[in-house]
């Protein structure tokens, strides 16, 4: 199992939710992990319910069976502002290069330094040892941004390698692709059953990998459950009206005569049937454009209430039931 | 006690809808797309919430009204792209064949990196303009600074404005990290070129050795000697030959982007905020709404799509689980006597129940009669749940949008039910465009 784990998806499959609910799942059994963000979206404080992270590694969550999570939201400035300290141990300078805009300069408009620096704090967590030599965080989870960036924001090398050919960010550059393209990375994409979405994903795995980046899997959220099955769907454009509407009678839903209250379900029920009939469909087309990505392939189910605290705990039981951690 | 349960909930719909045309104001679409003075119309909102899709339908919509619209998507899906016959990204406008009246629909993708090089082309002189498109750094800059797509969406949209060639641009915003970068990129874009620091990096090009900026070349040494440590000597070096040339060519880049940023809160521009019924997208929406609020620019309501209805509005999720129920338990069905009784209780009476034809007529090569009854009951159960599934996503939906309501009551609002599919055509953008028209509320009582 790669220590960092990098999940990426459409804006709006809910990567954010899966980052979360894989860092409680990987945090069974004592393990320790860290949530990182690098938008700074403040999405994992929203999750977890909880008031705005600061740059700082702080306990968010118990794992069921005494695991942590850590959450980070990563500051390109503040880390900038680390690194120079790090290594020149710049404290004053640091902030007049602040207030000069050098360090926004640096951090916004110097391109692939900011995803280096992003990049390089959750290498750095990845790496990061304790006094008794055991690693800080038994795996660490990124919240990336969305899979029409994701390469480039992972590819730092390229990005910066073509600018900075030497110096310490060269370097570090360097140090963090060493990590990033090796099996101790898993790049997941999160999707939904729609063409769009499965549209990108296939198209980021495409990216990812002539980037040499590691693929994991490819997980699907919010998949609705599965409510009628292919009998029913059949039988749905055969039916008679009348005889659903006597069985709306029977169980106790009014008349079956016409413009009796069980009749007058009859439309509107067939109607939600078609529209599930279409959009199951489309679905199962969608289903069979991601099996033939060739990657392991995993479900999350719609939550019936809507995404809360209690739902991630939901999400990450099952995670770990199929296997992701 | 009413002998039927259904007809007694039957009643409480009315109360129900007219609570929901009084708890915001409608957004009516076709006013503001007709008025002539309605010049800008910006979509905005975050990613996945049909944004792109918005857009496209109020444009096609606007003019099969009659006006001449531009629509200036930024990412759009192929088959979207495809459905308004724009599948080159060439960055230039292109008739849509295929609308209807007297209207023109135009769209067009924007490339960013294109639309920047036209800017350096336009503003420097050819060798000038050669020189800066070869360094790295502008290279870089042109295709990833956090930004440039949002700053070059409003460029492209200021362009269009001033060709005056069309009365209504229609304008898709980015897929930002989030949704208020394309507010903001203009404006730091802008002051980064024309910030302090591009000001002591062009320094010494500029000002020589003048007495008065020693104390900037101090910091110039100091600076230059960080950020070579850092970056390495030749990126600073690109940096300032980049910075130097920009800044000689551009001159008012601020001034562009100022005037951008004027455009967008001129009376002819009408901001319409795109979510979809669930937290993060209205959360966003909501943020939105009160940026727009702070910096004054027009608001004129939200576009609530994807939200679903059911035409058995009446007939709650608890009662369809129950009823359902009752027609998987055998024990209750096929009970003799009074339950049985259900089946032709004197409402059924007079119906077709007794005519068994009829009832063995969907599969009469199949097994018997009561096989084909157990079988329907089996799908009317399967219906039951469906139902009871959609009714609570309704219920989550309307919760999820009254409290939005709740926080801006002042913004007129208009809900597009779901579609089952995605859109392919313009007979599909059409169909969202009389969606999104159609502001009485039970139409969204059919999907």
């Amino acid at each position: 199992m790669s220590r960092l784990q990098v999940v990426s998806g459409k804006g709006g499959t809910g990567k954010t939710t899966v980052a979360a609910a894989l860092a409680l799942a990987l945090a069974t059994e004592g393990k320790r992990t860290l949530l990182v963000e690098v938008e700074g979206r403040q999405g994992i404080a929203q999750l977890f319910e909880t008031e705005a992270l600061p740059y700082e590694e702080r306990k968010i969550a118990v794992a069921p069976g005494g695991g942590e999570v850590y959450a980070l939201a990563i500051d390109p400035e503040l880390a900038l502002l680390d690194y120079l300290q790090m290594f020149y141990k710049l404290g004053g300078a640091g902030r007049a290069l602040k207030k000069l805009g050098a360090i926004d300069f640096a951090t916004t408009i110097a391109p692939g330094l900011r995803d280096v620096l992003l990049t390089g704090k959750a290498c750095e967590a990845v790496r990061r040892k304790d006094r008794s030599g055991r690693f800080a965080y038994d795996y660490v989870v990124m919240d990336a941004p969305p899979t029409g960036r994701v390469t480039r924001f992972l590819n730092v090398n390229d990005e910066v390698a073509g600018l900075a050919k030497i110096g310490p960010i060269h370097n570090q550059a360097q140090a963090v692709m060493r990590v990033l393209k090796s099996p101790e990375t898993a790049v997941h994409l999160v999707t939904l059953l729609e063409e769009m979405p499965v549209q990108e994903t296939a198209d980021g795995i495409a990216e990812l990998r002539a980037a040499r980046l590691p693929v994991g899997r490819v997980i699907v959220n919010m998949v609705r459950p599965q409510v009628l099955d292919a009998a029913d769907l059949e039988l749905v454009r055969t039916v008679e009206r009348s005889s659903v509407a006597q069985a709306l009678s029977a169980a106790g839903l009014g008349g079956a005569r016409r413009g009796g209250n069980a009749e007058k379900l009859v439309n509107p029920l067939l109607e939600q049937a078609a529209e599930y009939t279409e959009r199951y469909t489309l679905e199962q087309e969608q289903r069979a454009v991601l099996t033939e990505l060739g990657l392991p392939l995993h479900e999350l189910p719609r939550l019936a209430e809507g995404m809360d605290l209690a739902g991630l705990y939901e999400l990450a039981t099952e995670l770990r039931k199929q296997g992701l951690s | 006690m009413s002998p039927d349960p259904a007809e007694a909930s039957e009643p409480a719909q009315e109360p129900e809808r007219a609570r929901r045309l009084s708890s915001a104001r409608v957004l009516d679409v076709d006013p503001l797309l007709d008025d002539p003075k309605t010049r800008i119309v910006v979509c905005c909102g975050s990613g996945g919430v049909g944004k792109t899709t918005t857009a496209a339908a109020l444009g096609l919509r606007a003019a099969e009204r009659g006006r001449k619209v531009v629509v200036l998507t930024i990412d759009p899906a192929r088959r979207l792209a495809q459905s308004m016959g724009i599948d080159s990204l060439d960055n230039v406008p292109r008739r849509v064949k295929g609308t209807e009246g007297d209207g023109e629909l135009h769209a067009m993708m924007l490339d960013m990196k294109r639309t920047f090089d036209e800017v350096v082309e336009a503003h420097a002189d050819p060798a000038r303009a050669a020189a800066i498109l070869a360094n790295p750094f502008y290279q870089s800059l042109s295709a990833g600074f956090a930004g440039t797509q949002e700053y070059m969406a409003m460029e492209k949209l200021g362009q269009l404005r001033s060709r005056d060639e069309w009365d209504l641009i229609v304008v898709d915003t980015p897929p930002s990290r989030s949704a208020l970068d394309f507010l903001d990129a203009p404006k730091r874009l802008g002051s980064f070129l024309d910030g302090r620091l591009i000001r002591l990096l062009t320094a010494p090009a500029k000002l020589g050795g003048r007495a008065g900026m020693a104390f900037l070349n101090v910091g110039m040494s100091m600076m230059t000697g960080t950020l070579g440590k850092l970056l390495g000597g030749q990126l600073l070096k690109d940096v300032q030959t980049f910075v130097a040339a920009m800044d000689t060519t551009f001159g008012g880049f601020r001034t562009r982007a100022d005037a951008t940023y004027k455009l967008l809160q001129a009376p002819g521009t009408a901001f319409l905020v795109v979510a979809a019924p669930e937290r993060d997208a209205l959360r966003e929406a909501a943020y939105f709404v009160e940026r727009l609020a702070a910096e004054r620019m027009p608001l004129v309501g939200l576009v609530l799509n994807r939200v679903h209805g059911s035409g058995a509005g009446s007939l709650s999720a608890e009662r369809a689980l129950a009823a359902a129920e009752n027609l998987e338990d055998p024990r209750i069905v096929d009970q003799g006597g009074g339950k049985a009784g259900l089946r032709n209780s004197p409402d059924t009476q007079g119906s077709s129940h007794s005519s068994a034809p009829e009832t063995a007529a969907p599969a009469p090569e199949e097994g018997s009669p009561a096989d084909t009854e157990r079988s329907v009951d089996r799908l009317t159960a399967g219906l039951l749940r469906l139902h009871a599934e959609r009714m609570r996503l309704l219920a989550r939906e309307r919760r999820t949008r009254d409290r939005f309501t709740a926080r801006h009551p002042e913004v007129a609002m208009v809900e597009v039910p779901a579609l089952p599919g995605d859109v392919h055509d313009l007979a599909g953008l059409r169909d969202i465009g009389d969606r999104l028209a159609a502001r009485r509320p039970e139409r969204t009582e059919h999907i």
